[in-house]
């Protein structure tokens, strides 16, 4: 292979140097700046501000309603990922078989991808009402007496019902290709060694959807924590009362409508070592199991 | 860049005078506030009125959003030193504003400053010292001001055969006749608003050390005794009994069933008046927020609700001189008593109040003079109003935990202990966010 050098060795860094501003502009500065503001406590104005120390990070432990919160996310994050990448998995795995009219029933499976979503969240209001909604009106006639917005765990199910939804066509798109990237000689190989198709699923198919299943299953716990707060917010109506809430949610209440910018950026703080320390994790962990042609 | 910035204002001066040149030599400020649909036409229209009242001024008002994000945008823009002229800023924002020292104009200095007469006492009495600081000084301008009130179901009422009550004993024994008539007696929509800060008022009771939170964030903490604990045990007794349901803390998942006739009493803002006028299909009344009569003989006056206008600091004379004469505008008894005629919010000056009696308006619409007729009731040493820290986050403590009460998770007498340990903490963090 023909190695290639630049003139000078200034140049790969100007080439960098737009990315690499991007990300201190927008991530490093501002968490820096939310580190140094979780040790204040600080006037919303802007005119006071007192040291606290680690003030700030003891009140939030010591909150008895943050490891509820802490809870549920967990919860929702794992049920959130869980269901979004088998279910569609399996829509993947069926669609990649359909030979007749396959792009009508991708395309039907995909198009939700392209809901907003705040739009998904009030989609889902409307499927949800406690007064209206059709789903509760279904699962009463089941005798489940359904109770959005007032009873914990069904507002929770409710959220991770809309969250799951909106992120399986991503889901689906990516596994779809990797399925249909496996090369036909390997699945021939093995259907020859094998006749049962769910077990050849498995030893073959499934391994080699890793490296997809590996990115997707970051790409999906990032969702659950973070890109959910559309849906979380419209679902509560700005108002969560005794309703389940994510971390994130919680940082935006307590800062962006609590004005409490000292204990909110804490448990951002918080918030960047939890997800700093999943993400070495997954790849300290999974991905040395995953294998990459 | 002396040449570009030529160019720019000469395309500038151009452009203003193709569009007007009335407008030319006026002096430009800006609203933001937090007044959405028919409430934000309202406002536009008295915006417009105003800047066709008199050439020396001209109002631009801003939507952003609700009540939060109108407060968390005015704040941001005030670090970035880029504040509008009139900020409104809602109840439990109120502490927020007022607290950090430097952010407004008092409303009573703007306007003696610029030549206004100002009389605290031209306010009605429920509005007077709710937005003033401990001396009794007005800092924000009442703006769109309510209180609670009972909507009630004249049909319900029919076919039970009862009276709207006046106390919650009188509901008590009214509520099974509800029931059998195939109603829900109760509903409410604003836990915190109507049945913590309202309780106290209504009933004259201490809500805060340090006068209710006037006399300073520094130690300030929630004072609650043992009535509204009973109250909120009642409540929890009268949903095992079907005579409340609580929806949630969302307002209106808690008046759709009102407006939908499955609903006796739902208790709401006086500003609701308009919105439950075009909506619902049966004939109805408002009366005063019920009370206990085991509690107070008589009770008090309630505390308002809503918003209100401040004018930010570091603004040029010229313009405060034409937030002051806006201000002159808007409470002026003509635009007061439209504001309250086409949304409900009472008016907050007595001669308004004056004009609308004298115009007929309660005549034609009783209802309508029920919350500023709870506001202007005898008051007592508690009903003046209340000033915290955090207050936005306090009201979610309550919702969270009262909601915990309705739901049967926890007591009354442990939900107000958690409200009290979290609320005096977030009270205290406050108290050293305005430290210096």
């Amino acid at each position: 292979m023909k190695k290639v050098q630049f003139d000078s060795r200034l140049t790969p860094y100007i080439l960098l140097l737009p990315q690499l501003a991007i990300v201190a502009i927008f991530f490093l500065w501002p968490a820096a700046e939310a580190v140094r503001s979780s040790f204040y406590l600080e006037d919303p104005f802007g005119f006071g501000s007192t040291f606290v120390g680690l003030d700030n990070f003891k009140d939030v432990f010591a909150d008895s309603n943050y490891g509820r919160v802490v809870r549920f996310t967990g919860v929702f994050t794992f049920c959130v990922t869980f269901f979004s990448l088998a279910i569609a998995l399996v829509l993947a795995v069926k669609a990649d078989k359909v030979i007749h009219g396959s792009s009508a029933y991708k395309t039907l499976l995909m198009w939700v991808y392209a809901v907003a979503p705040p739009v998904a969240g009030l989609i889902g209001i409307f499927l949800f009402d406690q007064h209206v909604g059709p789903i509760v009106k279904m699962f009463k006639a089941l005798g489940w007496d359904m109770r959005i917005g007032v009873n914990y765990n069904d507002t929770g199910f409710a959220m991770v019902v809309v969250a799951v939804w909106k992120q399986i066509p991503v889901n689906f798109i990516f596994l779809l290709s990797g399925l249909q990237g496996i090369s036909k000689s390997v699945q021939e190989a093995a259907a020859i060694d094998c006749p049962s198709g769910f077990r050849r699923f498995w030893t073959v198919t499934f391994p080699l959807l890793a490296p997809t299943g590996f990115f997707l299953l970051i790409i999906n716990i990032t969702y659950a924590l973070f890109d959910t707060f559309g849906v979380i917010d419209v679902l509560l109506k700005t108002q969560p009362g005794d309703d389940p809430i994510t971390l994130v949610y919680k940082v935006y209440q307590d800062g962006f409508r609590g004005n409490d910018l000292g204990g909110s950026s804490a448990q951002s703080v918080i918030l960047m070592v939890v997800v700093f320390v999943l993400t070495v994790i997954q790849f300290r962990l999974i991905e040395r199991r995953v294998h990459y042609n | 860049m002396a040449y570009r910035k030529t160019v720019a204002s000469v395309v500038a001066a151009a452009a203003l005078l193709g569009t007007s040149t009335a407008s030319f030599a006026a002096t430009d400020i800006t609203w933001w506030h937090a007044m959405g649909g028919a409430l934000g036409e309202v406002v536009n229209k008295i915006s417009a009125d105003y800047n066709s009242s008199q050439d020396a001024c001209n109002l631009t008002p801003v939507y952003k959003g609700g009540y939060e994000d109108t407060l968390t945008a005015g704040i941001a823009s005030f670090r970035a030193g880029e504040q509008p002229n009139i900020l409104q800023v809602f109840d439990a924002g109120s502490a927020t504003i007022i607290g950090a020292k430097g952010a407004v104009v008092p409303v009573q200095d703007l306007l003696t400053e610029n030549g206004v007469n100002f009389n605290i006492e031209d306010y009605i009495s429920g509005v007077r010292y709710f937005y003033a600081d401990k001396d009794g000084k007005m800092i924000g301008m009442p703006f769109n001001s309510s209180s609670p009130i009972m909507y009630v179901n004249e049909d319900a009422l029919k076919k039970a055969g009862v009276e709207a009550p006046k106390t919650w004993e009188e509901f008590e024994a009214i509520a099974p006749k509800l029931k059998e008539a195939g109603y829900i007696p109760l509903a409410q929509s604003h836990t915190p608003w109507i049945f913590v800060e309202n309780f106290m008022s209504r009933h004259n009771l201490q809500f805060a050390t340090n006068h209710n939170g006037y006399d300073g964030a520094e130690g300030t903490e929630l004072v609650f005794g043992p009535e509204i604990k009973a109250h909120f045990s009642s409540l929890k007794k009268w949903i095992d009994d079907g005579y409340y349901a609580y929806y949630g803390a969302g307002w209106n998942d808690n008046q759709a069933p009102f407006n939908d006739g499955k609903v006796a009493f739902w208790l709401g803002s006086s500003g609701s008046f308009g919105g439950v006028a075009k909506t619902v299909q049966f004939p109805f009344s408002a009366t005063f927020l019920p009370y206990w009569k085991s509690v107070i003989d008589e009770g008090t006056n309630t505390f308002i609700g809503g918003a209100a206008l401040f004018a930010m600091s570091g603004k040029p004379a010229e313009e405060n001189k034409c937030v002051a004469s806006f201000f002159q505008y808007l409470t002026s008894p003509e635009v007061q008593y439209m504001w309250h005629r086409e949304t409900g919010y009472v008016p907050i000056t007595n001669a308004a109040y004056e004009l609308a009696k004298k115009d007929g308006h309660y005549e034609r619409t009783p209802a309508a003079e029920v919350g500023i007729k709870q506001l202007t009731l005898p008051g007592g040493e508690w009903t003046k109003g209340y000033r915290m820290g955090f207050y936005v986050q306090i009201r979610d403590v309550m919702n969270r935990e009262l909601g915990k009460v309705f739901a049967g998770e926890e007591s009354s007498e442990d939900a107000f202990a958690t409200i009290k340990s979290e609320g005096d903490k977030l009270l205290e963090r406050f108290a050293k966010t305005t430290a210096q």
